[in-house]
């Protein structure tokens, strides 16, 4: 894949920045407005997905690794299942740390309110083990897809 | 709270977890990715077998996600059940031992089988994830969390169908044929569960089963999922998928995904037998798996004996033989609104039906591993560039005429044991059919007798030279097997009378099933 024009490459340094933020707060809110870990995932995966078509598959190489990406694939796998796990003092998926004053452990208020980060227990948690995941795995499936089209564009020309 | 509590889960979640942890064990060390896989399946099938135990002697076992006790299935005040859970009476525990059995013994075949492919990392990852999802479709008392575990063996699998690599074409090809497979039949499926949750406003199987009433929505929903998971399961007019995918695959995923289509099947039973039971109209719809199996079993014989690559000649071979399970538990559920029928012979067909998963699961699991073996050495599947292996190869060719024989219906081995109990009760049902199962098995034995002649028998051939006995490894999964095989043709007696009867039983007593969630309402 070729990079795109100097238009696109300067649109795509101003916004990309945004848009991972805006998929980080997808993630962290999940418990709280719409979306959650896939959603905001996939919010960042696009980013990478606009990294990678303005400055082509060669030039993106430098700060889009496959290796790091399925490293975090793995490491978000791993934090959702043990979160599984540590309930497994009462039930597999207990929710632990609901109302327990600590991380995540206020009551949640019944009714019309401005919303509480601070609720929700283990499920916060699990958003950003799955959001990890997500962000991670669309980054290896964009630069795999990537690689094929160069792939096939070289048995093409051969 | 002692652990013991929570081994329903622990056999689905320490598969869970290793598939996670093997990419990154896999960066450390490149031969701990097998080795992990192997150990977490052993745990599995340790579990499994204990929690089996408790289950034939305590009774059938709920886990709760997430509640305050892994027993409290109805939470205060509500009369129906609102969290996920697992519901594993007799008949799933004993999909969950061949399940166990076969992912272990599969594990164990890859360490030495896998040793030609790159990528082995991801290979184990996707074995992992299969038994996850065979175990959680059997283990589940949910129907949408069925779905779930579904969808996770369908595209395990079909990755591993296709996991020779694109570059050849063929395996690409059935892996792309058995992802179309599944995703129809996982939409399928989730429209029924759509049209269920609609009526009813519950996703519980238990729940459902003590509401249904067979409306004319539930008997669409019925539609739907017979033959989406007689498709999954391989009964012959949607049979396509099969020859590709068994004969692609490789060898130690074939034997998984034989078990994996017998998860299918377990579920198509669970529907008819415990969501539906009696508020069906149990002739007709007896009548259509038995038809079901009836071509399954013909078609697929008549299309194994002309075949000449090994592994597709067995794979329609396994469509063949999953006929003998639909017709046994077909007659079961004919005459299941007829008590006494049921007694006298409908039983003992079920008995058959049931008893043949498992043993079916043992002896195909074992000539595919024989099979795979033959590849592995010679570098062919083709039976007609095979030839005097028995020269070279002698164990494999102990354990291929020991599936073979088990296969066929002969006497000292498993095969013989349920292919009579079907014989004997569907010929009191029907005997044309009864005579058809007979056939069929004749013309199994014939094919058979073909195969070992151009695979083993003959000269020794030239281009055979450096061919060797198979890894240590991969004999010690095709003696384990061949060990099973044996011990069930001495003691069928034994097998019949602590597992399947107790999972033929827990199929037709719908209330006894309904009765461990909703507290015997």
């Amino acid at each position: 894949m070729k990079e795109m024009s100097r238009i696109v490459k300067t649109v795509t340094n101003f916004v990309y920045g945004f848009i991972i933020i805006f998929g980080f707060y997808i993630i962290a809110h999940g418990h709280l407005t719409p979306g959650g870990g896939f959603q905001g995932g996939a919010v960042v995966g696009s980013a990478f997905a606009l990294l990678l078509v303005s400055y082509g598959s060669l030039n993106s190489k430098k700060f889009l690794k496959e290796d790091i990406f399925s490293l975090f694939e793995g490491f978000g796998l791993i934090l959702f299942i043990v979160l599984g796990f540590s309930g497994l003092g009462i039930t597999f998926f207990y929710n632990f740390l609901a109302n327990s004053g600590g991380w995540f452990g206020d009551t949640a208020v019944i009714g019309v309110n401005p919303g509480d980060m601070n609720t929700g227990g283990v499920i916060p948690l699990m958003n950003i083990a799955v959001g990890l995941e997500v962000l991670s795995a669309f980054g290896v499936i964009v630069l795999t897809m990537a690689r094929g089209a160069e792939f096939t564009k070289k048995k093409e020309k051969s | 709270m002692s652990l013991s509590n929570h081994i329903p889960i622990l056999i689905i979640a320490i598969p869970l977890l290793a598939a996670f942890l093997v990419p990154l064990i896999n960066r450390i060390n490149k031969k701990a990715a097998g080795i992990l896989t192997a150990l977490a399946l052993s745990v599995s099938l340790i579990l499994t077998i204990a929690l089996a135990v408790k289950i034939l002697t305590v009774g059938p076992q709920v886990y709760v996600f997430g509640a305050a006790s892994p027993s409290l299935t109805l939470p205060s005040g509500l009369k129906f059940p609102i969290r996920i859970m697992l519901q594993i009476d007799a008949m799933s525990i004993f999909m969950g031992l061949i399940t166990a059995v076969v992912s272990f013994l599969g594990a164990i075949y890859s360490l030495s089988f896998t040793k030609q492919y790159d990528g082995v990392d991801k290979y184990y990852s996707l074995l992992l994830l299969l038994t996850v999802g065979m175990f959680g479709m059997e283990f589940t008392g949910d129907i949408f969390n069925f779905f779930v575990f579904l969808e996770i063996a369908s595209i395990a699998s079909v990755a591993l169908i296709s996991f020779r690599g694109i570059d050849f074409g063929e395996p690409a090809e059935a892996g792309f044929k058995y992802m179309i497979v599944s995703s129809i039949s996982a939409l399928m499926v989730l429209f029924a569960i759509g049209i269920f949750y609609g009526q009813y406003d519950l996703l519980n199987f238990a729940a459902l089963a003590s509401v249904i009433k067979y409306s004319q929505l539930d008997k669409i929903a019925l539609g739907l999922l017979i033959p989406v998971l007689a498709m999954k399961a391989g009964a012959v007019p949607m049979h396509m998928w099969t020859p590709d995918a068994y004969s692609e695959a490789p060898a130690p995923i074939t034997m998984i995904l034989v078990a994996a289509s017998q998860a299918s099947l377990y579920a198509l039973f669970r529907v008819v037998f415990s969501l539906y039971n009696i508020s069906l109209n149990a002739l007709t719809v007896g009548w259509i798996i038995i038809v079901f199996g009836l071509l399954s079993m013909f078609i697929g014989v008549t299309m194994a004996i002309v075949q000449k690559d090994i592994k597709r000649l067995m794979a329609y071979h396994a469509v063949s033989q999953t006929g003998y399970m639909f017709l046994g538990v077909g007659v079961g559920l004919a005459v299941l609104a007829n008590p006494e029928a049921l007694k006298n012979y409908g039983i003992t067909a079920m008995e058959g039906g049931i008893f043949h998963i498992m043993n079916h699961a043992m002896y195909k699991g074992l000539l595919f591993l024989t099979a795979g073996a033959l590849f592995f050495r010679t570098g062919t599947r083709d039976l007609n560039k095979m030839g005097g292996l028995a020269h070279y190869m002698k164990y494999t060719t102990i354990f291929f005429i020991i599936g073979a024989a088990a296969i066929a219906g002969l006497p000292p081995f498993n095969g013989f044991a349920s292919k009579l109990l079907i014989y004997e009760s569907v010929y009191r049902f029907n005997p044309l059919l009864s005579i058809m199962a007979m056939v069929v098995s004749i013309l199994t034995l014939a094919s058979f007798v073909k195969v070992f002649h151009s695979a083993f028998l003959g000269p020794k051939l030239p281009q055979f030279k450096e061919v060797k006995e198979t890894p240590r490894s991969m004999l010690f999964a095709m003696a384990v097997l061949s060990c099973i095989i044996i011990f069930f043709g001495l003691f069928p007696d034994l097998i019949v009378k602590n597992l399947v009867h107790p999972a033929v039983m827990s199929l037709i007593e719908q209330l006894q099933y309904t009765g461990t969630v909703l507290g015997g309402m």
